[in-house]
């Protein structure tokens, strides 16, 4: 009787130390961290995205934005010009959003006639803008990366590019090495 | 803590996000709670239904305790005090 209860206790014993085990080494692995691949340049995705950015950095939860594909163009700043650009480059740069202001919506776009609407209900009712929402995620630390093969792929160009202080230039596999340490990961 | 105890607290900072939405009170709370020492009572001021439930989860994760939260005429007054 004695032991079978010692024996039973051993094996939990042993069962407890190899779970610690685990759980430490999920801990050193997973950072409070956020990152997320966007690749939609639709105005309430990308909204979406950053509302989801700033509610984690609210809480000192580290946040990796990785823009790449479409959603570039929520990147694009209106008031910089790029050259050296060929013919297909200029072409895509003139059909794509110039900019977070010129997204479109993924439904009810109606010709720019969505946007408006939104902008309208999302001012009225306290949302914070596009814009702002930048510029806070900017004072908030929330880091941008951009997917240096899709922007030559869209015919972007660096310098073209919004002014952010967290702004960096990287490709596919800094996105899966940090997103590898995160405890959160989203595609948007 | 009851509603009418909350009502009589004293406040060491008292933040008005009224004119904000989701996620704007959490951002107003979260520069707020930096300009008052551990242990001092803040108040946030929202309008939107949503805070009333993430200023708790706010302050599980940031360790903060939630005192409670008291509904006003078009408005929540929810009270927490920093770790």
């Amino acid at each position: 009787m004695q032991e079978d209860i010692n024996k039973t206790l051993s094996q939990l014993q042993s069962e407890i130390d190899s779970l610690k085990e685990k759980i430490v080494s999920l801990e050193s692995t997973k950072k409070d961290q956020l990152s997320i691949a966007l690749v939609s340049g639709d105005l309430d995705k990308i909204l979406a995205a950053m509302v989801i950015s700033l509610a984690a950095a609210a809480l000192d939860t580290q946040v990796k934005l990785f823009f790449s594909f479409w959603s570039l163009s929520a990147l694009r700043d209106r008031r910089k010009k790029a050259k050296g650009k060929d013919f297909i480059s200029r072409m895509f740069g003139l059909m794509l959003p110039n900019g977070k202001n010129k997204l479109k919506l993924s439904k009810m776009n109606m010709a720019g006639m969505g946007p408006m609407m939104i902008n309208y209900l999302m001012k009225k009712q306290g949302v914070l803008s596009l814009e702002k929402m930048f510029s806070e995620a900017a004072g908030l630390g929330i880091e941008i990366t951009v997917c240096e093969m899709s922007m030559n792929l869209m015919g972007f160009k660096k310098e073209e590019m919004i002014d952010y202080p967290n702004l960096r230039f990287a490709g596919a596999t800094t996105f899966v090495a940090e997103a590898n340490e995160s405890s959160i990961q989203l595609f948007i | 803590m009851t509603p009418e105890e909350l009502k009589n607290i004293s406040v060491a900072k008292s933040v008005d996000a009224r004119g904000t939405a989701c996620p704007g009170p959490l951002l107003e709370a979260k520069k707020a709670i930096g300009t008052i020492s551990t242990g001092d009572i803040m108040e946030v001021l929202s309008a939107d239904e949503g805070t009333k439930v993430d200023i708790p989860k706010w302050c599980t994760k940031q360790g903060h305790e939630y005192l409670g939260t008291v509904e006003e005429s078009g408005y929540y007054k929810i009270f927490l005090r920093k770790k």
